[in-house]
């Protein structure tokens, strides 16, 4: 019989589904991936976690539950940091402990420590994670080399998305977990493509220009997200394609906190590119989600039409291209 | 941050540095703070946010402040700090000190001393950085006689008056000489204020996020209100302990870290940022030098507390011991915080009453 694996379909798994699915399934394991978030799993996941805790983590605890007593093996790596020197929020490096002391009775964990913040050595982890499930150490490694190339290709995949000036597109920020996760985010990007607008998210830029931007900030950042977000932010100010930004943030979340603010005052000081901050919570109800998206969208519709007739030089007052600070009038 | 201001004000006066100390914390300190923070962010935030105002107020264009580089927030407060005083137009530049967990960072720390101050020479700088650290050690001994005393001295309010005095005139001494002998002035008045030794007190530790237990502003003075109630009172974490933490890779420093991550182990293996670790090992030890009930205090969206606020109530059942987690942020009113307090303590007197008596009857 083979051993059944149990992926939470939460957080990080948003980044790294292809490879973990392709990883478990090459080791000869049956992976089982929780359903999508739906409002029992949220409800049973409210329940059984601390108050204070974000909604991310508190549906991670739902999906757990979802799978409970499905599988042999739950996977919940505690990961401490993806590159070197930058970490990420707290709670990953302590979800084993999350998870372990807020529900009882759990199948087996592979909670494998992924810590690449002081060197990039990988192998240790990969051998520790496969030898849940079997013992034969090629095997191990080959599937995480098949699974790195499927993981890379989902990635670049993602690049793809192609950013033109001539369409109306809509910066989506937000960690990934929220941006992916159609229940937590009410379906936001669909919703926006159905007014017309595209989505890019900050995984669609290409991630050594996004680096290359975020590098001129003055404070170290040490937050894998921080970065990402910043550079993008920076990217959004220097290169005029976007007629808006939505920043989606948990309730809560100690980074958004930051990262939310920071961006807020480097757009509002330096460009007139409109903003938005939504906050999600367990207590989110999706008709003033909608009614604050709708709004929002009309903003950038009436700026088109009615405010491109004031200026008196010929040159549209609030047009894309005068989003730039300095060109404006 | 609590009475850390102290040392680090002393460091700065003997090396000649104009110190401009914002007032106490306080209501409007906190006020100033909110109002140009994000809201979702920790009250040490917004209280730090608020000292910086007070002190440019008072005439300060430098701020002086460290910083740290992990997964908590307290190593972008700068940065963020930085970019809200930009948009308000105040002109105030930032000198920031990495922590100093290993010879690099100490390095870079008086590197930052030295460009305040050009006059001095690095041997007077590390001179004065280890004067400072006297002071420190020298201030939260002062701290924990008062802690001691109080619930136990004969006529109330002795020491609190004499705290009180302290942290005023402490403020007026300039120096390393001045401000050593006070520290010592007073460790002597409060020893010799009167006790009864007979009294029979309960044990109660504190532990939790770093700020939060040194400031008293933020946690409504719960060391006082403690010992008023007739409680031993012993905090996890101080100024210099912390200190002696990051300091720790030299031969000569020693700290209680390994200890307390060994005491973890059982419920957290690894430190995973902030003072999470330091909340279960901590609380565990108390367990074991039979303390009767632990307060965990955090401000509210603490990345780092909240696991160990997931893992707390495992260890409350498993060990056996009461534990309270008191959340703070600017909206904590006093009175009902002073309510679940006195309630705590009320439930942990019946329990040792209780307890004592099913010992007396297995006796019989």
């Amino acid at each position: 019989m083979t051993i059944k694996v149990g992926i939470p379909r939460a957080l990080l798994f948003y980044e790294y589904a292809p490879l973990w699915i392709s990883f478990f399934n090459d080791v000869g394991a049956e992976v089982i991936v929780s359903d999508k978030s739906n409002k029992r799993i949220l409800n049973n996941g409210t329940i059984y976690t601390v108050e204070d805790a974000c909604i991310p983590v508190k549906l991670y605890n739902g999906h757990v539950l979802y799978l409970k007593d499905k599988v042999d093996y739950l996977f919940i790596p505690r990961i401490m940091g993806v590159y070197e020197k930058e970490y990420i929020c707290p709670k990953f490096c302590g979800l084993p402990e999350v998870v372990k002391y807020s529900i009882k009775d759990l199948p087996k964990l592979i909670n494998t420590k992924i810590d690449l913040t002081k060197s990039s050595n990988m192998k240790d982890a990969i051998l520790n994670m496969g030898s849940y499930i079997t013992t034969d150490k090629k095997r191990i490694i080959s599937a995480y080399e098949k699974a790195l190339i499927k993981y890379n290709e989902h990635k670049s995949s993602m690049k793809n998305t192609y950013i033109n000036e001539q369409n109306e597109q809509i910066m989506i920020m937000g960690h990934p977990y929220i941006l992916y996760d159609e229940y937590l985010n009410m379906n936001v990007i669909k919703k926006l493509k159905s007014y017309g607008y595209s989505c890019i998210t900050p995984d669609n830029l290409d991630d050594d220009l996004v680096n290359e931007y975020a590098n001129s900030y003055p404070g170290k950042i040490f937050w894998l997200f921080f970065r990402k977000m910043l550079g993008s932010c920076l990217y959004l100010i220097e290169n005029n394609f976007f007629d808006g930004v939505i920043y989606i943030s948990s309730f809560g979340c100690g980074i958004d906190s930051v990262v939310a603010e920071t961006i807020e005052r480097r757009l509002r000081r330096e460009t007139n590119i409109p903003f938005m901050l939504m906050t999600i919570d367990e207590h989110s109800g999706e008709a003033g989600f909608n009614t604050r998206l709708e709004a929002f969208i009309d903003m950038l519709e009436w700026r088109k039409i009615n405010e491109n007739n004031i200026s008196t030089h010929g040159n549209n007052l609030y047009s894309r291209e005068n989003n730039i600070r300095g060109v404006r009038y | 941050m609590g009475t850390t201001y102290i040392p680090v004000k002393t460091i700065l006066e003997e090396l000649d540095i104009d110190v401009v100390l914002p007032p106490m914390s306080s209501k409007k300190t906190l006020e100033l703070g909110i109002k140009c923070s994000p809201e979702a962010i920790c009250v040490p935030f917004k209280i730090i946010m608020g000292n910086i105002l007070e002190g440019i107020e008072n005439g300060a264009d430098t701020v002086f402040m460290l910083t740290g580089c992990g997964p908590c927030r307290f190593g972008i407060f700068h940065a963020l700090q930085n970019e809200i005083i930009r948009d308000m137009n105040l002109k105030i530049e930032f000198i920031t000190a990495d922590r100093f967990s290993n010879l690099a960072g100490l390095k870079e720390f008086s590197a930052r001393l030295k460009e305040a101050s050009p006059k001095n020479n690095y041997l007077k700088i590390f001179n004065t950085i280890r004067k400072g650290l006297k002071i420190l050690d020298a201030v939260d001994e002062l701290q924990e006689l008062t802690n001691k005393i109080r619930p136990i001295e004969i006529n109330t309010g002795e020491v609190d008056y004499l705290d009180t005095n302290f942290s005023h005139e402490i403020r007026k001494v300039h120096g390393y000489d001045e401000a050593m002998n006070l520290i010592i002035d007073y460790k002597e008045k409060v020893s010799s204020v009167k006790i009864d030794k007979t009294k029979q007190l309960l044990k109660i530790g504190i532990v939790g996020e770093i700020y939060t237990i040194l400031e008293p502003f933020i946690n409504l003075n719960i060391e006082k209100k403690l010992g008023v109630l007739g409680i031993d009172v012993a905090r996890s974490i101080s100024a210099s302990e912390y200190v002696r933490e990051q300091l720790d890779f030299l031969p000569f420093v020693h700290s209680g870290k390994k200890t307390i991550y060994q005491a973890a182990k059982p419920y957290l293996e690894i430190p995973i940022g902030g003072h999470a670790i330091n909340t279960i090992g901590n609380s565990m030890l108390y367990k074991k030098q039979n303390f009767d009930g632990i307060i965990h205090l955090l401000p509210f969206t603490c990345m780092p507390e909240i696991v160990a606020q997931c893992i707390l109530p495992t260890i409350e059942k498993e060990q056996d011991i009461p534990i309270m987690t008191l959340v703070l942020d600017e909206m904590t009113g006093e009175a009902g915080y002073m309510t679940r307090l006195e309630a705590f303590v009320d439930l942990l007197v019946k329990r040792k009453d209780l307890k004592n008596e099913g010992n007396s009857l297995s006796w019989n």
